[in-house]
């Protein structure tokens, strides 16, 4: 069978199973609060039904459109309708709970908040599984995947561009603290990307040695082991103590900015957490080179750098390159605990909205760290697939 | 082996010594403290802070085990085989979610306190399990699943005698990731208030008292570590046990 | 007896089993044989309902196998497949007593079978009965298989490229043991293979199957002297076939009272066998010894030449 869907010539009118479910979830939301008002940031919200928090006739079409949906759904349709419409559904989602926002609040209020309700979340939650099946069952190659991320990326960078969802709560947030959020926004991707890198240049070699000595591997690999399972909140408290000795002990580290608290041990930890995947899928990854292409190698007269260099190192490169996978989606996540030792990020963001019981100061912080991470993720998988040769992908 | 096994025992040992009686342990902590801060947290007794975090860890994991188990089987058979390349990537991309920002987004919905954080690792550790369960299930050796198909076996007889026992391994390895986030996790739980040990480390880090850090820091780390040991083991056992050499990743 | 009629399997367009029909009498050893692709296995499994037929009808002692659930069936068919199918969770001796215990046998009498059938097969039941499969050999595993489908003694049992696995000395071990319990329980068993020397070497008939279709299905000789297809005779062997006729008679059909010199030869070989020895050490005619090692006579090289040439 081929990979490509077919469209079927004639559409058959069975039921869908996924439909179901997500027929009955997207109804389920239409009756439930669209958005929620508050008179300011902290008092409890009133619920908003779609046709409370919107003009009627956006009201009206919102729920036609809607009601289209669903029935796409809950029929086998055509792959890509589903896709599309899913897409389409979640963009007037998007663009609907903007215009909720400007339609609730009344004219120059700066203090009213309109925050999406849990009717929204759950819709976009029911049509987002919709597009994640359809984009399973169409199998999409790398390229693609990559121009869908920034297709949706594009979107919304309209969409915040054009202001429709400057009323919502969240981009209220966003506007009280615009200077801060892009620095922290620096900080976060500093953190995670700086220890990436550290965490590559020494790693790699690392995986080599063990690679090479059986007396080195079992005890590296267990103790990264053993650092990665400790929790990362205990390691970043653990290095402090450490940190701020050498701070106060060796001059020039607190002139280069080391410290107890702040970036600096959270940094070390990042680095010391990225080490496992990468030293290990370098270990793996050079394990897996096929015997026959070592013995090849070497029955040419290759040196050992030669044959590292030029058989082994490009075979094991896509294994390596998962490695660097998981580090980047993971290291996106951790960096939001640097907040806690004063090392900022997102985590300012979250920690302080935690603390303020404001969840738009949460979203703030939580949305774009899920939104690296997830851009990361699809990014990093495409490229593994594209360096992966097809008969070297051992599923 | 006998080394490493008494390396494990003396640890364990100390471990549950400190958190029986942590004054005995406070000239080890006294030189990181300051200006006479205390060097032994004493706001909340270490052990209940310990147990607390172990229980709300275990009926997270428990649940989510029952549920990724169940999901896992429902959509390796017939009837839920439509699911299953939705289930694949859910479990794949719910993996991208910082375990943080499902903590941080579960307080709104359920409060401060234990709650959110039950929720949290429940939800976040339904992932793992549930990816490993698939996996066991889905890569069987296809001669054993034909052989137990052909000497009679019932869809139910199959699942329960031959399929599970054979993916228990996989899906312990699942559990083993779960729990170790799960204790880490829980550590965060406690800026929502809930009762974990990882009040004893944000007190230290509010307090600018390095000997609070350090003491949470280290009961987390090595009970996390020690967790994490003992069910590598148990999966080897089980491994060997089901006569198994599967890698495990 | 199995009767299969106009047994038929489509997938989609592709159809891989078409209109199959055959008969394989109580006690005899049907061997299908053909390429991959060819059909020969989804046959088999068709007869325990492991794949659903399309159409067309199997029938088991004249009763129609779709009376029963599958699994009730296939409790009382054996079924061996390639690469043994073992359950590495289980011992040896659990593995061998799945089908009594899903036949409710108490575990006393499963007990006893379970050690009876490695005894059978030349397993000491102290020593490999609570194995795991993964510390036996591969010829190990595999005799466990086949134990293991007869365990409720079937009166049918079902083999898929049963030897497909082992190395040529192991393999013809284990073909002679499954040709010795054979002739012991009277079993009806349908093997499949790809290799028609095991196919003459095994089977009272031979079905020969290409791209779905049954070509022929006759005793050995028959499709050696007679090949119904050019296929048939490619799949046999221009070259091979006076050899692979010899390989069906034994040196006992053909010895003659009388003298011969030199190393004698067992009244058990094949005549195939005879001949390669007539010609190698440059003799007319060997003598023949029975299994007590006594002489009963000899035979003569043109004698087996003769029985070489092409039946009329």
């Amino acid at each position: 069978m081929s990979a490509v869907v077919a469209v079927p010539r004639r559409l058959q009118f069975a039921i869908d199973k996924l439909g179901v479910l997500i027929a009955a979830i997207a109804t389920v939301a239409s009756f439930l609060p669209f958005a929620a008002f508050r008179a300011n940031r902290i008092v409890l919200g009133e619920s908003k039904s779609i046709f409370a928090a919107l003009p009627a006739w956006e009201a009206t079409l919102l729920v036609l459109a809607l009601f289209a949906a669903i029935a796409i759904a809950l029929f086998r349709t055509p792959t890509l309708w589903r896709l599309w419409t899913s897409l389409v559904v979640l963009a007037i989602l998007f663009i609907a709970v903007g215009h909720a926002a400007s339609f609730l609040t009344p004219e120059g209020d700066r203090i009213a908040r309109v925050s999406p309700g849990a009717g929204f979340w759950l819709l976009i939650f029911a049509f987002a599984l919709l597009a994640a099946d359809a984009i399973a069952r169409l199998k999409l190659r790398p390229w693609t995947r990559i121009g869908a991320l920034v297709g949706v990326a594009i979107f919304f960078a309209v969409l915040l561009g054009s202001g429709t969802l400057n009323d919502l709560s969240i981009l209220r947030e966003y506007f009280n603290r615009g200077d801060t959020f892009w620095r922290e926004a620096q900080t976060h991707l500093a953190l995670a990307l700086g220890s990436l890198a550290a965490a590559t240049v020494a790693g790699i070699p690392i995986g080599i040695l063990c690679h090479r000595s059986d007396a080195l591997r079992a005890p590296v690999l267990n103790v990264l082991n053993a650092i990665q399972t400790v929790p990362s909140i205990a390691l970043f408290g653990l290095l402090i103590a450490p940190l701020a000795w050498v701070a106060a002990n060796i001059p020039s580290a607190s002139a280069l900015g080391i410290s107890g608290i702040g970036a600096a041990p959270a940094m070390v930890a990042l680095f010391a957490y990225s080490l496992l995947p990468v030293v290990a899928n370098t270990v793996v990854g050079l394990d897996n080179v096929p015997p026959a292409a070592n013995d090849a190698a070497k029955g040419m007269g290759m040196t050992d750098r030669q044959r590292l260099l030029t058989v082994e190192f490009p075979l094991a490169f896509p294994v390596i390159l998962t490695g660097i996978r998981i580090v980047l989606v993971q290291n996106i996540g951790l960096a939001t605990i640097a907040a806690l030792i004063g090392g900022g990020g997102f985590g300012v963001f979250v920690f302080q909205g935690v603390g303020q019981t404001a969840m738009d100061l949460v979203l703030l912080g939580a949305v774009p760290t899920v939104a690296l991470a997830f851009a990361a993720a699809v990014v990093l998988d495409s490229i593994v697939e594209m360096v992966s040769p097809k008969d070297m992908r051992r599923d | 082996m006998s080394i490493g096994l008494i390396i494990r025992l003396v640890v364990l040992a100390l471990l549950v010594a400190f958190i029986v009686t942590p004054e005995s342990f406070a000239f080890v902590f006294q030189p990181l403290t300051r200006n006479g801060q205390p060097a032994i947290y004493t706001q909340n007794s270490l052990l209940n802070l310990t147990l607390s975090h172990l229980t709300i860890v275990a009926i997270a994991t428990i649940a989510a085990t029952l549920v990724a188990v169940g999901l896992a089987i429902l959509v390796t058979r017939p009837f839920g085989a439509e699911f299953l390349p939705l289930s694949r990537s859910i479990a794949n991309i719910g993996q991208t979610f910082p375990p943080v920002a499902v903590l941080a987004l579960a307080v709104p919905v359920l409060g401060f306190g234990t709650a959110p954080t039950l929720v949290a690792l429940f939800l976040y550790g339904l992932l793992p399990i549930f990816e490993n369960a698939l996996t066991g299930l889905t890569t069987l050796p296809p001669t054993v699943t034909e052989a137990a198909r052909g000497v009679g076996m019932t869809d139910r007889q199959r699942l329960l005698d031959v399929e599970l026992p054979l993916a228990t391994p996989v899906i312990l390895a699942g559990i083993r990731l779960s729990v170790v986030i799960s204790v880490a996790t829980a550590t965060i739980g406690s800026t929502v208030a809930a009762s974990t040990l990882g009040e004893v480390i944000i007190a230290g880090l509010l307090s600018n008292n390095l000997a609070f850090v350090a003491q949470g820091g280290l009961v987390v780390g090595v009970m996390a570590v020690l967790i994490y040991d003992a069910l590598s083991a148990l999966e080897r056992i089980l491994m060997a046990r089901t006569g198994q050499r599967r890698e495990i990743s | 007896m199995i009767e299969i009629e106009a047994l038929t399997k489509d997938y989609l367009d592709l159809t891989v089993v078409d209109h199959v029909s055959m008969t394989v009498e109580d006690g005899e050893l049907a061997v299908i044989v053909g390429t991959s692709g060819s059909g020969k296995t989804t046959l088999l499994r068709m007869i325990n309902r492991l794949i659903e037929p399309t159409s067309g009808t199997v029938k088991i002692d004249g009763q129609d196998t779709r009376s029963e659930p599958a699994f009730e069936l296939r409790r009382r068919i054996g079924y061996a497949i390639q690469g043994h199918g073992l359950f590495p969770h289980r011992t040896v001796g659990q593995n061998i007593a799945t089908v009594p215990e899903l036949l409710g046998w108490d575990k006393q009498k499963t007990a006893q079978r379970v050690d009876e059938l490695l005894n059978l097969f030349q397993l000491d039941p102290a020593e490999f009965r609570d194995r795991l499969p993964s510390e036996l050999s591969g010829g190990q595993q595999q005799r466990v298989g086949v134990a293991r489908a007869l365990a409720a003694e079937p009166k049918l049992l079902l083999m898929d490229e049963p030897y497909g696995a082992l190395d040529p000395i192991i393999r013809s071990k284990a073909q002679s043991d499954l040709l010795a319990i054979q002739k012991r329980f009277g079993t009806t068993i349908v093997l499949v293979t790809h290799d028609m020397e095991e196919a003459i070497h095994l089977g009272t008939r031979i079905a020969v199957m290409d791209k779905g279709k049954l070509l022929q299905y006759a005793p050995p000789h028959e499709i050696i002297a007679n090949p119904a297809t050019p296929f048939v005779a490619e799949l046999i062997g221009t070259g091979e076939r006076p050899f692979r006729l010899l390989s069906l008679w034994k040196v006992r059909d053909l010895v003659e009272p009388g003298p011969a010199q030199g190393e004698p030869i067992s009244a058990d070989a094949s005549l195939r066998d005879a001949y390669a020895e007539c010609l190698w050490s440059g003799r007319e005619m060997l003598p023949v010894i029975d299994e007590s090692g006594a002489l009963i006579g000899r035979i003569r090289r043109d004698d087996i030449a003769h029985k070489a040439e092409r039946p009329q």
